[in-house]
């Protein structure tokens, strides 16, 4: 089934989603289905009432004004930041504060325990800290050295 | 008080900057009101900003470096707060378009929330010419709730967010001071045996020079001598036994006292927590952090702390004793020391890690254990036990690695010990040699020094084990004091009023409650007469538990009042007030015990025909009896053995025996089918005869009994009223009643959204 939308982005900075049947829907937000699994593939525009109103099924297929709007509005609401550097911690014994290199920048957080820490896969990592934020590892192997001793006590 | 030590500092520190800088901003005449440290740009990207209200206008500056943008309040302004996963955004609107979004991460959403509350005030004051309400009261400068009698805030001191530190371990000082004595005894103990330990090395000098070489010299040996120094000897063994049994048993017979008393204190206070702290916290979490943290402490104090003294003192004494003989030789001992202790420290790091990672990769073996085994029935349903296997064998093939790892140092480290010890006998001996060549030193000098030195290496090792240790036993003390630390956020009144007889009236008045930041309920008002049935119904998340919560105060409320027979609830005795509820769950618990153990829970007290009387009134009587043992039949922590309805209908009983004037049914049927729940509703007819009832269901056929409905929907009521005459005003209740009549068909035909596979070119 192929269905043809519209997305535009109001005044109000809300994303109108206009459906074929002419159908609009007002501040529809793209969630991603496997944010960490495969990010590009399975978005699901959810209307305000929580009620899925498109499903797209690979964000690459998408004609390129379609998807920079996604992508945008994508970026302004996903914040999983990607841990690339681990400058220090304050201890091996949790709770620590780490300090770190993201995607995002350099930030502090607090871990809670070794618990706080789930394996992705065989070497990806998700590591929430104290507030609920979560922190990406794509691939363990991929750090540094240092990076990667600091990680390796928590593991 | 150290518990604020560990708390997270309140925001004034961070917002001196930026207050200075603001307040350059301003014209004359213009105040600041509050200010949001932003620490997002719009791409999520970790970067400083500022928004700042004052009495005149809103001023924004995205990041640092870009300028400041300012709306001057006007009518049509509208400040937005929203927050998702870990992400806060305020939205400013004005009638036509959005004019500005920041972004900030969840640490700051309180500023914001008070932020946006100022926004509000400065606006309406400023448009009406009058001067803002003031806040009512000095709230915490965090987050604004109120503080406690000693300045604290309530709600930020439990949340911790600093790493632990050993300091914790100091706090442990509280539960030593009833053992000062014996901790004083201890160490005077302590003190003895280790000195007496000293004494053997010291004989063997006058044996050597005045017995052995001079015998060899051709002197007789001379008896009367050689027995006193025996006996010396002997005497001095037997002493530092006696010493040190004494000790060692004094010192962990404190230290385990210690723990017990750590335990009994950290459950009691849990038992005195409200039920908010239990919905943050896992069951497994809280049973190690009693159970083996606990343990963990006494361990430490008993066995760790206690080796490290005595070894300490060891070494001084020797060190003191070893340089009154001879201080050259004493220095040449010595000196190596330092360094060996390093060595020493080098290799039990590593080997600390490798076996933190070993205890780690064992949970991780554990963890597969107890999937498993309790998701056995799926396993098999789906053939999946192979890959179960698989998943075991790959868990532990990474413990073996681990393992292997720590074993190759491990192995290493006892024969680099006896290296080193060899080698500091060494430095001695050639020293030693050389001294005694020149006639300074005797042999028999030499010989105690090497004995004296032999005992020394071998004590460095577990001198350095203290630092992790302490690192462990720290975390441990600072898990329970996170408990201890835990104020009770229902108190239990100064002076609390007595409960006479109660008639069950119930009043809320403007009830609101928050969880967090998150508003639940917003003005409740509603008056339950004694001995009416009421009704709770409404979507799940409307609220209604938490206001059976708020009514059996399990939390307290936020805003308003909830009174009984005209007196508010937090004036009364805790567990006076709670004896004239009766709550039955859906998903009723069952402690381990006798079925009669179970009915009498809320009154122990109860006889025998009482605990009959009110199960043949819940209509279990008959399927009791019908079991094994009848009322002295075991049941587990869920009742194995017995169906969901049986163990309602026990619940129902236990109710009935208190005979509350007050009763609660959460759901008590929706987790049975029709026809059980018409079994448990026969027992319910009869529980709620006389008393007031306040009924939550999801199926609303079981609520025709009611004598008032109320509605609910996103934490208010939005309407009250009978059954049919809430069906013709044709409002909430009625698209609730018939969203569940057309539920089976409705689901049947799940509409499904459009798709988009492929979109053409240029059609978005």
């Amino acid at each position: 089934m192929t269905a043809d939308i519209r997305l535009e982005r109001n005044a109000f900075g809300r994303l109108v989603l206009t459906c074929a049947d002419g159908e609009t829907v007002e501040g529809v937000v793209p969630v991603r289905a496997f944010p960490i699994a495969a990010p590009d593939d399975g978005i699901a525009l959810v209307a305000p009432d929580g009620r899925e109103a498109a499903w797209i099924e690979r964000l690459d297929t998408l004609p390129a004004p379609l998807r920079q709007l996604l992508e945008e509005e994508l970026s302004r609401r996903e914040f999983m930041p990607e841990i690339r550097r681990i400058h220090g911690v304050s201890s091996f014994a949790t709770p620590s504060a780490w300090s770190v290199g993201t995607d995002r920048g350099d930030t502090e957080f607090v871990l809670w325990g070794e618990e706080f820490i789930r394996r992705l896969g065989k070497s990806g990592l998700l590591i929430e800290d104290s507030r609920g934020i979560h922190y990406l590892v794509r691939d363990l192997k991929a750090l540094d050295r240092t990076s990667r001793r600091l990680l390796d006590r928590f593991l | 008080m150290e518990s604020n030590r560990y708390a997270e500092k309140p925001d004034t520190a961070q917002a001196e900057p930026w207050r200075r800088e603001a307040e350059s901003l301003l014209a004359p005449g213009e105040s600041l009101s509050a200010g949001l440290r932003l620490d997002l740009d719009a791409e999520l990207h970790y970067a400083e900003g500022l928004l700042l209200v004052t009495s005149r206008r809103l001023l924004a500056r995205a990041t640092h470096g870009t300028g400041w943008q300012e709306w001057t309040f006007r009518p049509d302004l509208r400040l937005s707060h929203r927050d998702h996963a870990g992400v806060g955004s305020l939205e400013l609107f004005d009638r036509a378009a959005r004019l500005g979004s920041w972004r900030f991460t969840i640490g700051q959403n309180p500023a914001a929330l008070r932020l946006a509350d100022a926004f509000e005030a400065q606006l309406q004051s400023h448009l009406s010419g009058r001067p803002p309400e003031p806040p009512e009261e000095e709230g915490c400068p965090k987050c604004g709730a109120p503080l406690d009698a000693e300045g604290e805030c309530p709600a930020c001191a439990r949340q911790i967010h600093a790493p632990p530190s050993t300091r914790t371990l100091l706090r442990l000082g509280r539960f030593a001071r009833p053992y000062r004595w014996p901790l004083f005894w201890g160490f005077i103990l302590t003190l003895a045996s280790t000195a007496a330990a000293m004494v053997p090395p010291y004989l063997t000098m006058p044996l050597m020079d005045d017995v052995l070489i001079p015998y060899q010299n051709g002197q007789p040996i001379d008896v009367s001598l050689v027995t006193l120094l025996l006996g010396g000897l002997l005497a001095a063994a037997l002493l530092a036994w006696g010493l040190s049994w004494a000790k060692t048993y004094i010192l962990s017979l404190v230290a385990e006292h210690i723990g017990s008393d750590l335990r009994t204190v950290t459950f009691e206070h849990l038992m005195g927590l409200s039920l908010e702290y239990f919905g943050g916290k896992r069951t497994g979490d809280l049973m190690a952090r009693i159970g083996s943290e606990s343990d963990r402490i006494c361990q430490f104090l008993s066995i760790h702390v206690l080796d490290f003294i005595t070894d300490v003192l060891m070494i001084a004494m020797t060190a003191a004793i070893l340089f009154s003989i001879n201080p050259w030789l004493a220095l040449a001992t010595l000196l190596p020391l330092p360094f060996i202790a390093w060595l020493i420290q080098l290799v039990r790091d590593r080997l600390r890690t490798g076996f933190e990672k070993a205890d780690r990769i064992w949970s991780e073996i554990s963890n597969v254990l107890a999937d498993t085994i309790p998701g056995i029935r799926v396993v098999k349903a789906f053939a999946q036990e192979a890959r179960e296997t698989r998943r075991f064998r790959a868990a532990n093939a990474v413990n073996l690695a681990v393992n292997d790892r720590v074993n190759r140092v491990w192995s290493l480290f006892s024969p680099t010990i006896t290296l080193l010890t060899a080698i500091g006998l060494l430095v001695v001996w050639a020293f030693g040699i050389w001294l005694v060549s020149r006639d300074r030193i005797t042999v028999g000098v030499l010989t105690a020094f090497l004995a004296y030195i032999s005992r020394f290496y071998t004590r460095l090792d577990s001198m350095s084990r203290i630092v992790s240790t302490t690192q462990r036993a720290a975390a441990g003390a600072k898990r329970l004091f996170d408990i201890l630390d835990h104020v009770a956020s229902v108190p239990e009144p100064a002076r609390p009023l007595r409960l006479g007889e109660v008639s069950g009236r119930i009043e809320l008045r403007e009830v609101a409650f928050r969880y967090g930041n998150r508003s639940v309920l917003r003005g409740v008002d509603l008056a339950i007469a004694p001995g009416e049935m009421i009704g709770l119904v409404g979507h799940s998340g409307s609220g209604k538990t938490t206001l059976v919560n708020l009514i059996c105060r399990f939390y307290d409320v936020t805003e308003g009042a909830i009174r009984l027979d005209g007196a508010d609830i937090r004036s009364l005795a805790l567990a006076d007030y709670r004896r004239n509820i009766g709550l039955v769950l859906q998903e009723p618990f069952l402690f381990f015990g006798s079925v009669a153990d179970n009915i009498a829970y809320g009154k122990p007290d109860a006889t025998r025909e009482e605990i009959v009387a009110a199960a043949r009134a819940a209509h279990a009587h008959d399927f009791i009896l019908r079991l094994p043992q009848g009322y002295d039949s075991l049941v587990g922590e869920r009742g194995q053995g017995l169906s969901g309805g049986e163990r309602q209908r026990i619940s129902i009983a236990r109710a009935l025996l208190i005979d509350p004037r007050i009763l609660i049914l959460d759901e008590a049927t929706s987790s049975v089918d029709t026809e059980t729940e018409r079994e448990i509703q026969k027992a319910l007819d009869n529980l709620v005869r006389g008393r007031t009832t306040i009924a939550i269901a999801h199926r609303l056929s079981t609520l025709r009994k009611a004598d008032r409905l109320v509605v609910m929907e996103r934490g208010r009521i939005v309407e009250v009223g009978s059954h049919d005459a809430l069906m013709a005003r044709e409002g909430a209740y009625f698209r609730l009643y018939q969203a569940q009549a057309r539920n089976v068909d409705a689901d049947a035909a799940g509409a499904e959204p459009p798709r988009i596979e492929h979109v053409k070119r240029g059609q978005s």
